[in-house]
């Protein structure tokens, strides 16, 4: 069974939801991001998310493609992201997922990265811009080795909602609203009937975590109690990283992550 | 090849895009399968075409810069006598006609040189439509010409500070834009890139050019071109002249731009120093890192500024019907200055390309033979980069 999975079979156990973390590898220097993820472990997190910087990240708001540049520009590179998620696995046994985008894995060659990924102790995968149609050679290559987290959207029909549920493993990421990463708008009526549809489709068989533009405890009650199985904040981390001096970071995460776990617990 | 299967140009093209957009886009599909053969579209769509932008256009005999070369006779294909003073006006008042078939009430663009932008604005000004236009900030200042005549047409402009604040940068932003409001928005892009189906359909319309070509050449020959030379940044006009001929004998050469040099480091010649990768969508050849990170490019000319290509021309070239080359700044400079002084005619930058081609090519070819080449655009809005860049570099 996939660290992910176990995670979520114990979470229901104890009648929780599960909170996962993002953070953006390298934003603004490694340092900061192990203390990050030390304060995403003391307050209580269930997944951490790790996003790796692309030049061109598409799906995202201001907040995300920020990290992103800076990262690149203090010289993030894959072989020391490898390292880097060694030492958070030696930190703690959480489920570890990496958020990136196709072309990053498609430049190494999927199975070659996929293997070095799971080698330093990654879990699964997010790719905002892989589309099942074009995903034959992803799956090929993660099978048996890691999780393959597709995203559905507000506008996915059922049918296609049935087909992404079929390819993906670990959980499905339910986008929230129409945007980008970060953006707030509020919790809008057709996401609740999103969120509604998608349980129905997947039939509980799955997981399904609910993100973008969530980003306070009150967010996250609100979808929890409209049928999420998990949250997903992200920007909010970054920019409480990016407003924190470089030794408070992991004491600020700590009581943030704390204040969001609080409201998965039902 | 004819209409591609999976969207797919042998192993180039695709979708990869966000499942957000995966509904627009296959909506788009079949809008457009269902449109590009329906009789009264195309009559409507003809109509704007001969009476509003001007076509056909000329395929004009450069007599002396034929003769100042010495060697095959120069035709130019004059796209850029065409309404707004670029090709780009082919596409946007077909897809603009589809956007309105399809109730989408807001048009988004992206534009490098603007002339995609100007076009853009223009179709909707003429058919009834809003428009909003994302350009990379240093774009705006470049080709501020353009920027000036969208404004007065009625489109928003946003300029894109994002990355290398280029063509890139500006359909990042605008792909941002359709995820975020996807419901209403039709985005038009400008070139023959994209998730599928936009590479086919930006082929299709724009392969008037290679049409009348064709049936040009036909009616003062009797035969086809010997060779034909175009352009290529996302490489619309290319595809558009090159698709209507790829069966014919006819030697095809597209022209990327080698900027400082492929050696520089400095430059956008994707196809001549790219390697495979997936970007803006598509399966394509890219300039980037060994990890997969977009390099920044460099142009003298905006709208060839672009690290990706169309993916049939990833497919052209790699199965050789196609070959493509590279000019520098400098050679585009003097063809640039070369044809506006031997014909009269003031090319753009995009298209200098091109000429700086034609120029190398045409001398070691026999009078007998002929070279057709798309002049894709006029120059009025780069005689201040030329300006700009002959004050920085003393030429005759």
């Amino acid at each position: 069974m996939s660290r992910i999975k176990e995670k979520f079979a114990e979470l229901k156990a104890k009648n929780e939801k599960a909170l996962i973390s993002y953070i953006m590898v390298g934003f603004p220097n490694e340092r900061a991001t192990l203390s990050a993820v030390k304060g995403l472990v003391k307050g209580g997190t269930d997944i951490i998310e790790l996003g790796f910087p692309f030049s061109d990240p598409l799906a995202d708001g201001p907040v995300i493609q920020n990290a992103s540049t800076v990262s690149l520009k203090n010289g993030t590179k894959i072989n020391n992201f490898f390292s880097l998620v060694k030492k958070i696995r030696k930190m703690t046994g959480l489920p570890l997922v990496l958020m990136t985008y196709t072309n990053i894995l498609y430049a190494r060659g999927y199975p070659k990265f996929i293997s070095e990924a799971k080698k330093a102790g990654i879990d699964g995968f997010i790719l905002p811009d892989m589309s099942i149609e074009e995903s034959k050679e992803y799956l090929n290559a993660a099978k048996g080795k890691i999780d393959t987290i597709f995203l559905v959207s507000p506008n996915t029909s059922k049918e296609r909602i049935r087909k992404i549920t079929q390819a993906t493993s670990g959980f499905l990421y339910m986008v929230a609203i129409y945007g980008t990463t970060g953006v707030k708008t509020g919790i809008k009526n057709y996401t609740i009937k999103a969120i509604k549809e998608v349980k129905k489709q997947t039939k509980a068989k799955i997981p399904v975590g609910v993100g973008f533009g969530v980003s306070s405890p009150a967010d996250v009650k609100k979808y929890i109690s409209v049928g999420a199985d998990a949250v997903i904040v992200g920007s909010a981390f970054l920019k409480l990283i990016e407003k924190t001096p470089q030794n408070k970071i992991e004491q600020k995460i700590t009581a943030f992550t704390k204040s969001l776990k609080k409201q998965t617990r039902i | 090849m004819k209409y591609p299967k999976n969207g797919r140009f042998g192993e180039f093209g695709g979708k990869y895009i966000p499942e957000t957009l995966v509904p627009a886009v296959q909506e788009l599909e079949e809008n457009y399968l269902k449109f590009k053969n329906d009789k009264s579209f195309k009559k409507e769509l003809n109509y704007y075409l001969k009476q509003y932008a001007g076509r056909p256009t000329p395929l004009y005999f450069a007599k002396n810069l034929t003769e100042k070369i010495g060697g095959a006779r120069i035709y130019l294909k004059r796209e850029d006598l065409l309404h707004g003073g670029a090709h780009k006006m082919n596409n946007t008042i077909g897809q603009v006609l589809l956007a309105k078939k399809m109730n989408k009430k807001r048009i988004i663009a992206e534009t490098g040189a603007g002339q995609h932008g100007v076009a853009t604005a223009m179709a909707c000004a003429v058919l009834g439509m809003k428009s909003e236009v994302y350009m990379g900030y240093k774009d705006t200042l470049r080709q501020k010409l353009n920027v000036f005549r969208m404004n007065m047409l009625g489109s928003k402009v946003h300029p894109v500070k994002s990355g290398s604040q280029t063509l890139k940068d500006a359909i990042n932003e605008a792909i941002r834009d359709w995820i975020t409001n996807v419901e209403n928005t039709y985005y038009l892009l400008g070139s023959a890139v994209g998730p599928h189906p936009y590479p086919v359909m930006v082929r299709d319309f724009q392969s008037v050019i290679g049409k009348e070509i064709k049936s040009q050449m036909k009616k003062i020959h009797n035969k086809t071109p010997d060779i034909v030379i175009a352009c290529v940044g996302g490489g619309s006009n290319a595809i558009g002249t090159f698709y209507p001929l790829i069966d014919t004998e006819a030697e095809l050469i597209g022209v990327e731009a080698a900027g400082k040099g492929l050696k520089s480091g400095f430059h956008s010649a994707t196809l001549s120093a790219g390697t495979k990768g997936v970007l803006h969508g598509m399966m394509t050849y890219l300039l980037q890192d060994k990890e997969g990170q977009i390099t920044e490019t460099h142009s003298i000319s905006a709208g060839l500024d672009y690290p990706g290509v169309g993916p049939e021309h990833s497919y052209l070239k790699d199965n050789k019907r196609v070959k493509y080359h590279s000019a520098t700044d400098s050679e585009v400079i003097d063809a640039f200055l070369l044809l506006t002084r031997t014909e009269g005619i003031i090319p753009a930058l995009e298209s200098a390309h091109a000429i700086a081609e034609v120029i190398k090519v045409a001398k070691r070819h026999k009078k007998s033979e002929s070279i057709v080449v798309t002049l894709s655009g006029r120059g009025d809005k780069d005689v201040e980069e030329v300006q700009n860049y002959l004050d920085k570099n003393v030429k005759d």
